[in-house]
């Protein structure tokens, strides 16, 4: 089975971030995979323990996106491919998406794998979007997948604790729901070998795309806060007796 | 403007977040002087469609079809492109439900547009109409807005809008129109089979009137007996955020969010919880809530009544005993 997945590289979990206009500063800060595309790598490196073929990951962003590509090799991935592009902020969940599907769709994977939504921006669109432009069924938030003989038995989860089977032909597009599986950490032998591995360079305009944005974020800002906090500080001991004063004489909940 | 609403039905009942979206719907056009059409999809709608038509819309659009009976992707995407195609909205509203998730990028897409998912409010800004969302897992919000022509696509997040705010009609109930749509079997590529829950769970965290949760903060599974402790002083019910199920530190029918349990106890305690978005849909009905968290920018801190900023190592056990002395005066 030919697999590829599509990782996405975003600001670390504890980055301070700093707004400028409708993005953050990018400088000073770390950067990391998207955890929950961490799920979608791990998944698609089982499926192919398990039915053989090839891991491609997919990423596209600034020089810096190549880490988490290579990150990705050294888990077990075969090879990299990365949309070199300086300015991945700015599109739009379609813009990406279709230089994803572009990139993809020279490939002819079986099956494309995303994680949930990315961490940083957060549209939850990628998957759906690739299905829509390959023109391949797809299915999202999927905590289970059973291949055999060109389908897929798959798990969806619902809301409210309500799951359900589907079957899907392949070629497909699956999103994966967090915490499908244990993510594995790269081993020395696995960061030794990914050296060897090669990662496709491409761009937006070696792959043809133009496509027009259909939605602008103009600026990002921290929320207005809606409710009044009261802030209780002091020693570990007097926010314990404070606290549970309040609760006990102010709000009456225990 | 013309606003259309997809409503969500699934096996005889609402997802009730279609009327929250209906409710902000009925917000927008009346701040832009437009119209507001319902949509319900599905197989046997009659009773949903005349509860919609006892609300202040234009009419209710009727969308059936034998093939819809199930939900699939596929088969709600071609049936919905028929019914844009023919209502001819500017603006095409949705339940951030993980359902539309599934499909409405992909049925944006099919028409060349694109969608502003998961938005938690407008702003009406001299008749230019401004999405709020999150990013950065709610530290931060985004003023978004659409480009070129319409429809445009969007949906609200659960919880963004009440649905007891949806006006209903005056003088009688509205039109119900049923809307034909041409659907082919073999334009519905995946097949669904049955929906099931879970082995159901022994504690029905939604009774509890007392719950303290945990989130990445407690870092180990060996410090949850801390916030344990915590919770028993309290005579309170453990539960946590998704990443702690996820790992398996605690059962998955204790988590709390919008693909756990949604709560609203008398208290609810967050321990070491950012307040990312999917979590707190499940619990921001709590009457009142503590956060404590050492990040003083968490989003948590944005819906507590009472914050603390520090470490919860430090603060648990003191908590405890606290609880303790309480009880023994």
């Amino acid at each position: 089975m030919k697999i590829i997945v599509c990782i996405k590289q975003v600001p670390a979990k504890d980055a301070p971030l700093a707004i400028t206009g409708n993005w953050i500063k990018e400088s000073d800060i770390g950067f990391e995979m998207n955890e929950p595309d961490s799920f979608a790598l791990e998944e698609a490196l089982r499926l192919k323990e398990k039915h053989g073929g090839e891991v491609i990951a997919l990423s596209m962003g600034p020089e810096r996106v190549k880490q988490t590509i290579k990150e990705a090799l050294a888990k077990g991935a075969d090879r990299g491919i990365h949309i070199a592009d300086d300015n991945l902020s700015q599109f739009d969940p379609l813009g990406s998406s279709s230089a994803l599907a572009a990139a993809a769709k020279n490939e002819n994977a079986d099956l494309i794998l995303t994680g949930l939504q990315s961490d940083d921006q957060g549209f939850g669109q990628t998957g759906v979007l690739l299905a829509a432009l390959l023109d391949r069924p797809h299915a999202t938030i999927i905590m289970a997948i059973e291949a055999s003989e060109g389908k897929l038995k798959l798990k969806r989860e619902l809301e409210a604790g309500w799951f359900q089977w589907i079957e899907c032909p392949l070629p497909a597009v699956l999103s994966i729901q967090s915490g499908i599986n244990k993510v594995r950490y790269a081993t020395l032998k696995g960061i030794m070998a990914a050296k060897k591995k090669e990662i496709t360079a491409l761009t937006r305009e070696s792959l043809g795309v133009t496509s027009e944005p259909t939605q602008k974020v103009e600026k990002i800002y921290v929320p207005v806060k809606t409710k009044k906090t009261e802030f209780i500080t002091g020693t570990p001991k007097e926010v314990a007796a404070k606290l549970v004063e309040k609760l006990r004489f102010e709000a009456r909940v225990i | 403007m013309k606003i259309i609403v997809i409503t969500e039905q699934r096996q005889g009942k609402w997802n009730n977040t279609s009327f929250e979206t209906l409710a902000a719907a009925q917000q927008i056009a009346a701040a832009l002087s437009g119209t507001v059409s319902a949509v319900v999809i599905g197989k046997g709608l009659d009773k949903f469609a005349s509860e919609l038509a006892g609300k202040n819309v234009t009419e209710v659009l009727q969308v059936e079809h034998e093939l819809l009976d199930s939900y699939t992707a596929d088969g709600y995407c071609v049936a919905l492109k028929q019914v844009i195609e023919s209502a001819k909205p500017d603006l095409v509203l949705f339940p951030h439900t993980y359902q539309v998730r599934d499909f409405a990028p992909k049925l944006a897409a099919s028409l060349g547009k694109g969608m502003i998912g998961d938005c938690i409010g407008y702003r009406n800004e001299g008749g230019k109409l401004i999405f709020v969302r999150q990013m950065f897992q709610g530290k931060t919000a985004a003023d978004v807005t659409f480009l070129g022509a319409g429809p445009w696509f969007a949906s609200f997040q659960s919880g963004a809008f009440r649905a007891d705010q949806v006006a209903a009609a005056q003088g009688g109930a509205k039109p119900v129109n049923r809307v034909a749509i041409e659907l082919k079997a073999e334009k519905i590529r995946t097949k669904p089979l049955e929906l099931f829950k879970e082995a159901k769970s022994a504690v029905d965290l939604t009774q509890a009137p007392l719950i303290v949760a945990i989130g990445r903060g407690i870092k180990a599974p060996e410090n949850i007996p801390q916030a344990e402790a915590v919770a028993n002083a309290m005579g309170a019910e453990i539960a946590a955020s998704r990443p702690i199920c996820d790992e398996g530190w605690l059962p998955m029918e204790r988590q709390i969010g919008s693909s756990g349990q949604t709560v609203a106890p008398k208290l609810y305690l967050a321990l070491g919880i950012s307040g990312a978005i999917q979590h707190v849909v499940g619990m921001k009905g709590a009457r009142t809530i503590v956060a404590i968290n050492k990040d003083q920018n968490a989003p948590i801190f944005e819906i507590a009544d009472y914050g603390v900023v520090g470490d919860i190592f430090e603060i648990m056990p003191a908590l405890t005993e606290e609880l303790q002395k309480d009880k023994g005066a």
